[in-house]
């Protein structure tokens, strides 16, 4: 067992797990953040994808230990009460989920594909870049339009920001 | 029409919970004093269990309890059954073997659940059923399906002779064969259709909860029908008569058929939690334990062979099929590779004379069943196939040989049960045609082959029968229960509406579409309306969501109930206004005497209803009505998919450069949910054809059970693709509508293929057509 602590979706939290303890399982049953899924034990279909420090990890790759210090941004705290992210807009507006099980994962994703690439995302790269995450839905079509779209409005808002 | 009603893109009211992480899957349910559950698992294809020492693991940390399938057939749960029942071609019912939800004397595949444990994590779970002492004789076990029907083979069930489920034919034998004697031209094929793991997403997920007090159940479960799933759990399994079950199938996070199904671990948690006496039992699958206990789908291998006559018009077409069932029958296996498949082998043409026969056997193997499609893409790639490989052969092209013989007059009654009601082939083929610019593909040929590239292009006009389907139709071939839907709208007092539907959405989209309906009729912002489904508590009942049918009967069992709330709104509405009843509309949220300025508003005439002030004499207060919906005949989505692709001779990666799918769906409720079904399927059935496999290897290992070896299609191995529509009004339902759910997996593996082969230049290619199965067919020629 050992203690941890971090900062998930803006607040400090707290407590003792069991050194074999995934994070998504830290997430998920210790911190009823059921937004992040897993849909795999292979690392494989990225349904688990958090922000870890700002970047995209499948939380199913690392143990809660490792995090400790660490701050974590789940789907549920990607925007401020009430208030969708552009991205999670994006995906709404294109018809970009179905089942909705892959769809956190691809949403995270997807903001970090922006933070890192920028906002002017053409398909090719959008589709290597999905590499990590399986849909089973949609094809993928309509997730590749949200996420180009989602890319246009955060670029938006990051010009917004910067004047 | 509102901008919410019929016709219209409305986006989605369900997707607000999905992309801020607040969808409620079943795993994410939580109860106090819940325990968990871990299967022991067989190892072995095929064995005896000589013995089961739990005796060490039962005193390891956190266990409640370790049982095994003695115990579970002591306490009278009953055997997983087949809901339809096949005849062979000898009158004698098919050979369904015993299957428990925990082994008793042998196991047959690798998966095959021997015992559960349970206990208070899910660690404690895992390590204690590891810790379980299985003592196995190994048998010899048979995996491939051609293998299990020989002299000598392993046997799997006492009751079926040489491993043989059912040995059925369908249509006239001795005429095809006349046909064929006189045939200018016959085409003969071999055909395998390659083992899926349907592979939805969220892994499947039992949650059982027992209040010893009221010696009730209720189960959250990842369900596409829970009304069914209760009814055979109480009437077959025993679990507990129906009053006493309730199950709750949440957020599903998609099932493609493979939800469809009652499986042992939801059995064994119920059980389990009432014999440990906890107050829940919680078990999710691993992603590796879905690729060995999910129903698998296909998994057939066919000869067949077509006859022409001289000016290329089809005169007959036999098939001999035997499909792999794996080690049990599941829930509808038998029907599909029967009466979901051969009733289809006429495809768009018109042909006299149809034979099939079919042989469905054990195997030591995952128990196969219905996955996206069933029974009717594995027809698909048979007639699709043949019909390009027959153009080939007569050197005709390949979108006039299928016109010479499209089906043109409608109703059109094959000789393979199926009547056709209505649809033209020829619009989709063209529509296709020019939106793939069909013409113009041998200058992009000769473009590719400038750079050393081999460019193939390859169609499919599929057609299909779904919304299935009418009750008294399917009693009278085998089928165990009925195939209508029920729906219950209730308008509250303010004029609100609750639609509880027995439907089952798991991406579908239903919160939505289901509204519209409501929308349309009378003039009510979505907001007002809530649709409720997946809970047999709260809806009477319902057959649930597979074989595309929750728009064709289910939407029609929410518009029949609709008609009757419309009816009695309008019998209020006149007595209030002293008007006559012909005379009110009920439009954009008002109801009013046509042609007068007297109206009231909706909500008025809805608290009308319930306050019983002034009532027409007679009536009973409130507004709510109900309805059984029972199809009259199947629908028929039919279409034309065009692929193009480029192939490296070098590596024998295919790219695909183009998928155009032109579909008839009848009336459409919501486009934009359309075209996402379609892009699905059509990327489930790319996924076939390219990559995706479930390998056994001779001893029944599966070598493919991760998503490290069995290769689901990512967003780089796909294309963006070009969905259309054309029109053909359904005849046989109110809406006018087909089903769209399944077409696009149904479609499109023969046009993959037929485009590959066209790019290499021979016929001699199976699915998958991997990098490898292509690189060395390009090898190997013809």
């Amino acid at each position: 067992m050992a203690k941890i602590e971090m900062t998930v979706n803006g607040r400090v939290t707290s407590a003792n797990v069991e050194d074999r303890t995934l994070l998504v399982d830290y997430l998920r049953e210790e911190k009823n953040l059921t937004g992040t899924h897993v849909g795999c034990d292979t690392s494989q279909c990225g349904s688990c994808v958090v922000h870890v420090d700002g970047k995209a990890v499948k939380s199913c790759t690392m143990l809660a230990a490792q995090a400790a210090g660490s701050e974590i941004r789940t789907i549920e705290g990607l925007a401020g009460d009430d208030q969708l992210h552009p991205m999670q807009e994006a995906f709404r507006n294109n018809h970009g989920l179905q089942c909705g099980f892959c769809t956190p994962g691809m949403i995270m994703t997807a903001v970090d594909m922006v933070n890192r690439l920028g906002p002017k995302l053409d398909e090719k790269t959008i589709r290597a870049e999905l590499e990590g995450n399986i849909c089973r839905c949609t094809g993928y079509h309509n997730i590749v339009k949200s996420i180009a779209a989602g890319a246009k409005a955060m670029g938006k808002g990051m010009k917004k920001a910067a004047e | 029409m509102g901008i919410e009603g019929i016709g219209a893109r409305v986006l989605r009211k369900e997707d607000k919970r999905f992309i801020t992480g607040q969808g409620r899957y079943t795993d994410d349910h939580k109860v106090a004093g819940m325990h968990y559950a871990a299967f022991v698992r067989s190892p072995h294809a095929h064995a005896k269990i000589k013995k089961i020492n739990s005796k060490s693991a039962s005193q390891m940390s956190g266990v409640v309890g370790i049982f095994d399938g003695k115990q579970l057939t002591g306490d009278g749960i009953g055997n997983i059954i087949c809901g339809w029942m096949i005849h062979s071609k000898d009158g004698s019912p098919m050979n369904m073997g015993a299957w428990s939800a925990l082994a008793t004397e042998y196991v047959r595949y690798v998966g095959d659940a021997v015992a559960v444990v349970i206990a208070e994590s899910l660690a404690e779970a895992k390590a204690a059923a590891e810790a379980v002492d299985v003592d196995y004789k190994v048998l010899k076990s048979v995996i491939k399906a051609e293998d299990a029907i020989k002299d000598g083979a392993p046997q799997l069930h006492p009751e079926a002779k040489n491993n043989t489920i059912y040995d059925w034919e369908i249509g006239d034998e001795a005429g095809v064969d006349a046909a064929f004697a006189k045939a200018a031209n016959i085409v003969e094929m071999d055909i395998e259709n390659n083992r899926l793991v349907p592979n939805a997403m969220e892994p499947r997920s039992a949650l059982a909860e027992y209040d010893a007090a009221e010696d009730h159940f209720t189960l959250h479960t990842t369900s596409q029908n829970p009304h069914v799933a209760r009814l055979v759990l109480s009437a077959f399994y025993q679990v507990a008569p129906e009053n006493k079950l309730r199950v709750i199938a949440p957020d599903v996070g998609g099932g493609f058929g493979s939800k469809i199904y009652i499986y042992p671990e939801e059995i064994v948690c119920l059980w389990a939690a009432k014999r440990a006496r906890v107050k829940a039992v919680k078990w999710t699958s691993d992603r590796s334990e879905a690729f060995i206990t999910d129903a698998h789908g296909r998994d057939h291998v066919s000869k067949a062979k077509m006859a022409f006559d001289a000016n290329n018009k089809i005169l007959g077409f036999k098939v001999d099929t035997i499909a792999n069932l794996g080690a049990y029958m599941s829930l509808f296996s038998s029907s599909v590779p029967t009466y979901l498949y051969a009733t289809l082998l006429s495809g768009q043409y018109n042909i006299e004379n149809i034979h099939c026969n079919v042989r469905t056997v054990y195997t030591n193997t995952v128990p196969v069943d219905a996955y996206r499609g069933a029974g009717r893409p594995e027809a698909t790639y048979l007639v699709e196939r043949m019909m390009e490989t027959a153009a080939r052969q007569l050197g005709v092209d390949p979108a006039e040989l299928r016109r010479t013989n499209f089906v043109r007059e409608f109703p059109h009654q094959t000789p393979v049960i199926m009547c056709y009601d209505a649809g033209d082939y020829e619009a989709s083929l063209s529509a296709a045609m020019e939106a793939a610019d069909y013409a113009n593909f041998e200058k992009r040929r000769k473009k590719s082959a400038r750079k050393g590239m081999l460019r193939g292009i390859g169609m499919s006009c599929y057609i299909e029968a779904c919304g299935i389907a009418p009750s008294a139709a399917v009693g009278s071939l085998g089928a165990g229960v009925g195939l209508w839907e029920s729906a219950e709208v209730r308008v509250n007092p303010v004029g609100t509406v609750e639609v509880l539907t027995g439907s089952h959405s798991h991406g579908q989209g239903h919160e939505t579409t289901f509204g519209q309906l409501v929308s349309d009729r009378f003039g009510l912002p979505s907001e007002n309306i809530q649709i409720v489904h997946g809970d047999t508590d709260k809806v009477q009942f319902g057959m649930g969501t597979y074989g595309s049918r929750s728009g064709a009967v289910g939407m029609s069992a929410i518009e029949k109930a609709l008609d009757k709330v419309e009816a009695k709104a309008k019998k209020i509405a006149a007595h209030m206004l002293e008007a006559s009843e012909g005379d009110i509309e009920i439009k954009d949220g008002e109801v009013s005497v046509k042609g007068t300025d007297k109206k009231l508003l909706w909500h008025e005439v809805c608290l009308g209803a319930y306050t019983g002030h002034n009532l027409p004499e007679g009536m009973e207060p409130g507004l709510k009505e109900g309805a059984f919906y029972d199809p009259t005949n199947f629908t028929f989505p039919a279409g034309c998919y065009i692929c193009e692709v480029e192939v490296d001779p070098d590596t024998g990666t295919t790219t695909i450069e183009k998928f155009v799918a032109a579909d008839d769906f009848g009336k459409i409720i919501n486009p934009m949910i359309v075209e996402g079904q379609v892009h699905g399927g059509v990327a489930q059935g790319i996924g076939q054809a390219l990559m995706e496999h479930a390998v056994y290897d001779d001893e029944g290992q599966l070598l493919s059970a991760s998503y490290m070896d069995y290769t689901m299609p990512r967003a780089d191995d796909l294309p963006s693709f070009n969905v259309s529509t054309t029109e053909t009004a359904c005849p046989g339902n109110p809406l006018g509508i087909k089903g769209c759910g399944e077409a696009g997996a149904i479609g499109s593996p023969p046009a993959v293929i037929n485009a590959i082969t066209n790019a290499i230049g021979h016929n001699n290619l199976s699915m998958p057509a991997s990098p490898h199965n292509v690189w060395a067919a390009v090898q190997a020629g013809e």
